[in-house]
């Protein structure tokens, strides 16, 4: 704090010598700018970066290199070291369960819980709605062990210990905290229009799609974000749902395959890299609409 | 479309809650026959020193990550809310480690922790930092801290500055104007109009911290000995491998009780210092 007072003062000074001065530097010359401050981030963004660094560049060396020094640049590339992590751990089979888990999740997370959340929203003053909504936003506080050992039990006596499985309970256990953003987005939408289409004829599932779900487009950007992002990260369900190697997702290999790495570190951070990758790719392209979409669901949520 | 939500939610997640409860009160190891034993694993359990020592690092870890992350949060988002350069590109840099996955980027701490450290650390002459922090039974839990910090704090630094932009900019003009220098600003105007964020990032950063387990997976899987064995691992560990289903349940109930009277203790006094100010 002190040194947000320091900051200011500070910059204050500049911009009077700045002023002062014949604004030979074009850079300095917004007033405005609070330097130490874009200086001090800059600075702590680099905490951010440096394991990131650390993971591509000892990635890149041969073992050799790697003894004589783990924080130098590689002199020669070792991109090898990534297609022999790809077949090591048979790289774009745990994509496609990931993907295959994720992208379903996604799309039937965003059609069901919405409806489900709108359903409630407009009927709230009804007791049965009322139930629900408690019902399950009472679930939010329910911790995930309690669940664990008896989900496991009963996925596997449905045959659910696959990628369906769990596709099922990402959709089911992301509800809660779904229908408590979408509901309070749904209530701060005018009632109006739905009443207009209703004296129109159209019924409520016509309501729902052509009104209602072209509304929820900005939240619907929220949730799909959050969603994917978990199920993509997420380690402990696949963990405990899937004993199937061909079926595993991309984190729980990099679990599985940690003795088979052992210190083989090159190889093990090849394939950690190329387990991050698709998220970072996706990050680099939708950046801004990834933390616009998160921002707004934490004002709603 | 909400009686199939319903039944859904009540087969794949209410169901398994009341049948984990219900095995609690038996000697159930996870396979073979069973007896109800009444309440004898949840006496045993307040017996058990493994149990209780899990407790004390769960606690440990996520009082200490909770007030960290917040306080960092706090700064980077005020800084991310301040008029800079490249605010953008900072804010996308400084959110980076909540869309990775924890396990993945804990395997880069633990050799970072492993190797890297006690490297720098020989060379800069700091014998204590010489050998890996995750292999001493006092400091690991501190590795554990540092990557939860390092990870969470882009999603509270977010929540944060959607809280900081709800504040008008005249507010702070009119604070200047009557002389209140920066810190009086901080105390009087920002804190108080973002106190509700801060309800909220105390609350989910405790939760999600009291529920940590990839994170120790990936840099310590609970050791040396059983050091940084949290909650979710000694049940998932217990109940999965060690043959306590059934207690480990206990273990679990228990464990709800704890994080529902942590969170309405929280949710209540942070509320009412909220309507206090």
């Amino acid at each position: 704090m002190i040194s947000q007072e320091e900051a200011t003062l500070e910059t204050n000074l500049k911009s009077k010598e700045s002023k002062e001065s014949n604004r030979s530097f074009k850079f300095f010359e917004d007033n405005d700018i609070n330097w130490i401050a874009t200086i001090l981030l800059l600075i702590g963004s680099l905490a951010i970066l440096f394991p990131l660094y650390l993971a591509i560049n000892v990635a890149l060396k041969s073992p050799q290199q790697l003894a004589q020094s783990i924080l130098a640049f590689p002199k020669e590339l070792h991109w090898e070291n990534f297609t022999k992590a790809m077949e090591l751990t048979h790289y774009f089979r745990s994509f496609k369960n990931s993907s295959l888990v994720t992208i379903p999740t996604v799309v039937i997370t965003l059609l069901t819980n919405s409806m489900v959340a709108y359903a409630i929203a407009r009927n709230l003053d009804k007791k049965f709605f009322k139930f629900l909504y408690y019902y399950f936003i009472a679930a939010l506080f329910i911790p995930f062990p309690i669940i664990m050992l008896p989900i496991v039990k009963e996925m596997s006596f449905l045959g659910l210990d696959n990628r369906l499985g769990l596709t099922i309970l990402y959709i089911v256990y992301g509800l809660s905290m779904n229908i408590f953003i979408y509901i309070s987005y749904i209530k701060s939408l005018p009632g109006s229009l739905e009443e207009a289409a209703i004296i129109d004829g159209a019924s409520t599932w016509q309501i729902f799609w052509k009104i209602i779900f072209p509304l929820l487009k900005p939240i619907n950007a929220t949730i799909a974000i959050l969603t994917a992002l978990w199920a993509w990260n997420d380690f402990m369900l696949p963990l405990i749902m899937l004993n199937d190697r061909k079926l595993m997702t991309l984190p729980l290999v990099q679990y599985v395959f940690q003795s088979q790495f052992s210190t083989n570190y090159n190889l093990a951070f090849a394939s950690y890299l190329l387990a991050l990758a698709p998220m970072i790719l996706v990050y680099i392209f939708a950046q801004k609409w990834i933390i616009s979409g998160v921002m707004k669901g934490s004002v709603k949520g | 479309m909400t009686i199939p939500a319903l039944v859904l939610f009540f087969t794949f997640h209410t169901l398994p809650a009341l049948t984990g409860i219900l095995y609690s009160f038996t000697d159930w190891k996870g396979y073979g026959t069973w007896d109800f034993v009444g309440f004898k694993n949840y006496i045993n359990l307040f017996k058990d020193s493994r149990a209780l020592d899990s407790y004390i690092f769960t606690f440990k870890f996520a009082v200490i990550a909770t007030i960290l992350v917040n306080i960092i949060s706090l700064l980077i988002a005020m800084g991310l809310n301040a008029k800079i350069k490249f605010k953008t590109a900072l804010r996308a840099i400084y959110f980076t480690p909540y869309i990775l996955s924890i396990l993945v980027v804990g395997y880069i701490f633990n050799y970072i922790f492993t190797f890297f450290l006690p490297d720098i650390a020989q060379t800069l002459g700091i014998n204590t930092l010489t050998k890996s922090i995750l292999g001493n039974p006092d400091l690991a839990w501190i590795g554990v801290v540092i990557l939860a910090v390092w990870q969470s704090c882009g999603f509270n630094t977010l929540l944060y500055l959607s809280g900081l932009q709800t504040i008008p900019d005249n507010l702070y003009e009119a604070a200047s104007i009557d002389g209140a220098g920066r810190w009086r600003q901080f105390t009087n105007i920002t804190f108080p109009l973002i106190s509700p964020f801060f309800t909220i990032n105390m609350v989910l950063a405790m939760k999600g911290f009291l529920m940590v387990f990839d994170h120790v997976m990936a840099l310590t899987s609970g050791g040396p000995g059983r050091a940084t064995e949290s909650i979710s691992l000694l049940i998932y560990r217990g109940g999965f491998a060690g043959g306590e289903f059934a207690y480990q349940t206990a273990n679990a109930v228990i464990y709800f009780i704890v994080i529902l009277v942590v969170s309405v203790f929280q949710i209540k006094v942070l509320q009412k210092r909220e309507v206090e100010l």
